[in-house]
């Protein structure tokens, strides 16, 4: 980072602390709520320091069954989110990434329909397509599964176009020299084409890690039993209509919830920020 | 080793042909420049003869074996790209070793040849650097072991030395030509660059068009071209050229009345050739045209004088050995030695 010296350095240092408490308080009250008791969080004068049940708390909400869950502890809930964000994710990056090698690499007939048909699907999101998705997933009897969970938002014309333009910037010379030493296609895919998109597969695993643990609608369609549901739909199903909400338990849950995506952000950062910064050449 | 055959040798793209017939037998160890301006299809030749474009017509032997269908990897030839293609993520060693890897070669063997190769190339200490980490003569050195390692029977060069600076260039330049002799493999190289033509090449194919104008030795070409465009290309600083007739006689009178020790066919419309460093100033007396000085370049190891013949005649210039101090302006008398000079039909371009 330049420095720049003079009396104006501490400005933007103000701005990004006053921006970083604006997205830091909720969730710093959120985790100050489940180190307390329901009693305690709806007094009405709930303290900003944090109680003394953390341990308590947060071991019910993982091996406790909940009663507005069916029963069904939350750890359960995030293996499933778990399983499926891992699915989506990897699934989306194989797909795209098979898909675009073979737009850029190969010529057959109907390459670019091929292409202009992923493309559209960009302007169709889960939401539009959800309808006849939810038709097709229960046709072939994916309610209540993984499978049903992940597969219909594998394909991405998002990663596949980003594997495109990366796949682009490969000069024709190092596929003919990969010709001339020998490597087929396969070959040439696995040992250049892949080293070569590691960061940009790194990225593309954060962001779709991150999107597929935070799928809410889906999940909340294709899930009927409790056991089979994901942690961010469990959270909406503790909120009870009548008082008996626990809150403590609410606040442990939006908070491991939290914790995978950032985990992922945090230990892939430095492949993450290469891979958005410098395409490697 | 082997020979390399091309027999009328086309190509076209959607009905557009690049490449006219190209007939050349290249012999066992010959090292072979094909040069030409942009665009005048050496690139796509060299590149049928690797495998990397379809022949559209003709035939192109390696030995004695037509390789119009055979895959590239398998016509055992090995190719330096302009940018050196180098794969960015393996090392120098594993960029090297890969095209004998997939060959299927034993470990101890890949060690072996790469070692070798390295020794030669002086790569040895950079063997565990990855491209990035090396400047650009490295990376054409790098480029060139994964050529050698492939232990070939051709070398195709795709202007290896552009994308290096000039002096870096004459160097690699040297190392390319005494590796060729090190390992008598046939070479075919691609330059648009004339003096990298005429330093490494046994023969030179000088490409127009796709057409070959001229195959010849670098001094054969030089000292008789057999068009205009040969004439004009190989040579620098470039050859003057002069329009002027024939006479009854046969005479030939440049444009501005100057009459020249030369004869062609008797009416005839030519264009004179004579290189810069062919023309002599000389004495008041004797001479047969002056030489109206507008610019002098002194290089120090030579002269380039421009000016233009007569006052307001056609441009020429002059290359004078050593430091000749001459001021913009003046009239220097010229001679035209006979010998040198170069005499091209006006309209089809070819030597009379």
């Amino acid at each position: 980072m330049e420095s720049r010296s003079g009396h104006l350095s501490w400005l933007p240092h103000l701005i990004l602390v006053l921006g970083l408490a604006l997205v830091g308080f909720p969730i710093y009250v959120t985790f100050v709520g489940s180190t307390m008791t329901t009693p305690e969080i709806l007094s009405g004068h709930m303290s900003l320091i944090p109680g003394g049940h953390f341990v308590e708390n947060y071991l019910d909400a993982l091996t406790q069954g909940m009663p507005q869950l069916s029963g069904v502890p939350v750890s359960r809930l995030m293996l499933n989110s778990l399983i499926m964000a891992l699915s989506i994710a990897l699934g989306k990056m194989l797909i795209s990434f098979l898909s675009a090698y073979a737009i850029v690499f190969f010529r057959f007939p109907g390459r670019m329909a091929c292409f202009w048909m992923i493309f559209l699907t960009l302007m169709l999101p889960v939401e539009v397509r959800i309808v006849p998705t939810f038709q097709v997933t229960a046709n072939l009897g994916l309610i209540d599964t993984y499978g049903g969970l992940a597969i219909p938002l594998i394909a991405s014309a998002t990663a596949t176009l980003l594997f495109r333009q990366f796949f682009l910037t490969i000069p024709d010379e190092l596929i003919e020299a990969a010709r001339l030493d020998g490597a087929g296609p396969l070959r040439f895919m696995w040992d250049v084409l892949l080293p070569l998109s590691r960061t940009n597969l790194a990225a593309l695993f954060v962001i779709l890690f991150v999107y597929g643990w935070n799928q809410y609608l889906w999940p909340l369609l294709v899930t009927n039993t409790a056991s089979m549901t994901t942690l961010v739909v469990g959270i909406k199903s503790m909120l009870t209509v009548d008082a008996n909400t626990p809150w403590h338990l609410v606040m442990a849950m939006a908070i491991l919830a939290m914790v995978p995506p950032a985990a992922v952000v945090l230990l892939m950062q430095r492949w993450f920020v290469k891979g958005l910064v410098d395409a490697e050449k | 080793m082997a020979t390399v055959t091309l027999s009328a040798v086309t190509k076209s793209y959607a009905g557009n042909a690049v490449i006219h017939g190209i007939d050349c037998a290249i012999e066992d160890g010959e090292f072979v420049v094909i040069v030409g301006p942009s665009g005048c299809g050496k690139s796509t030749l060299l590149r049928m003869v690797a495998g990397l474009e379809a022949i559209t017509g003709g035939t192109i032997a390696i030995g004695d074996r037509v390789v119009n269908q055979v895959e590239p990897k398998d016509r055992d030839i090995a190719m330096v790209f302009q940018n050196y293609a180098l794969y960015p993520h393996m090392t120098v060693f594993q960029n090297m070793a890969y095209g004998l890897k997939i060959r299927g070669l034993t470990k101890d063997a890949i060690r072996a040849r790469v070692d070798k190769a390295a020794e030669i190339l002086q790569l040895g200490a950079l063997l565990e650097r990855t491209p990035r980490q090396l400047s650009g003569g490295q990376r054409q050195r790098v480029a060139m072991g994964r050529a050698i390692v492939r232990e070939p029977q051709v070398f195709l060069f795709d202007e290896p030395l552009s994308n290096l600076d000039a002096k870096l260039r004459v160097q690699m330049r040297v190392e390319i030509k005494r590796l060729q002799q090190r390992l008598g493999t046939t070479s075919i190289y691609v330059t648009h660059d004339q003096t990298e033509a005429m330093t490494l090449a046994d023969r030179l194919i000088v490409l127009n068009g796709g057409v070959a104008e001229q195959i010849g030795r670098p001094i054969e070409l030089y000292e008789r071209p057999a068009s205009l465009f040969v004439a004009g290309f190989i040579g620098s600083p470039a050859m003057n050229f002069l329009d002027g007739t024939a006479g009854e006689g046969g005479q030939v009178t440049l444009a501005g009345g100057t009459l020249l020790p030369v004869t062609a066919p008797a009416g005839a419309s030519v264009t004179v050739g004579i290189r810069p460093e062919h023309l002599v100033p000389a004495a008041e007396s004797e001479a047969a045209a002056h030489l109206h000085v507008e610019m002098v370049e002194l290089l120090g190891a030579d002269t380039i004088v421009y000016g233009t013949l007569g006052t307001d005649g056609p441009a020429l210039m002059l290359r004078l050995n050593g430091i000749v101090q001459i001021a913009a302006g003046t009239a220097l008398p010229l001679g035209f030695p006979p010998a040198q000079l170069h005499l091209f039909d006006k309209t089809t371009g070819k030597r009379l």
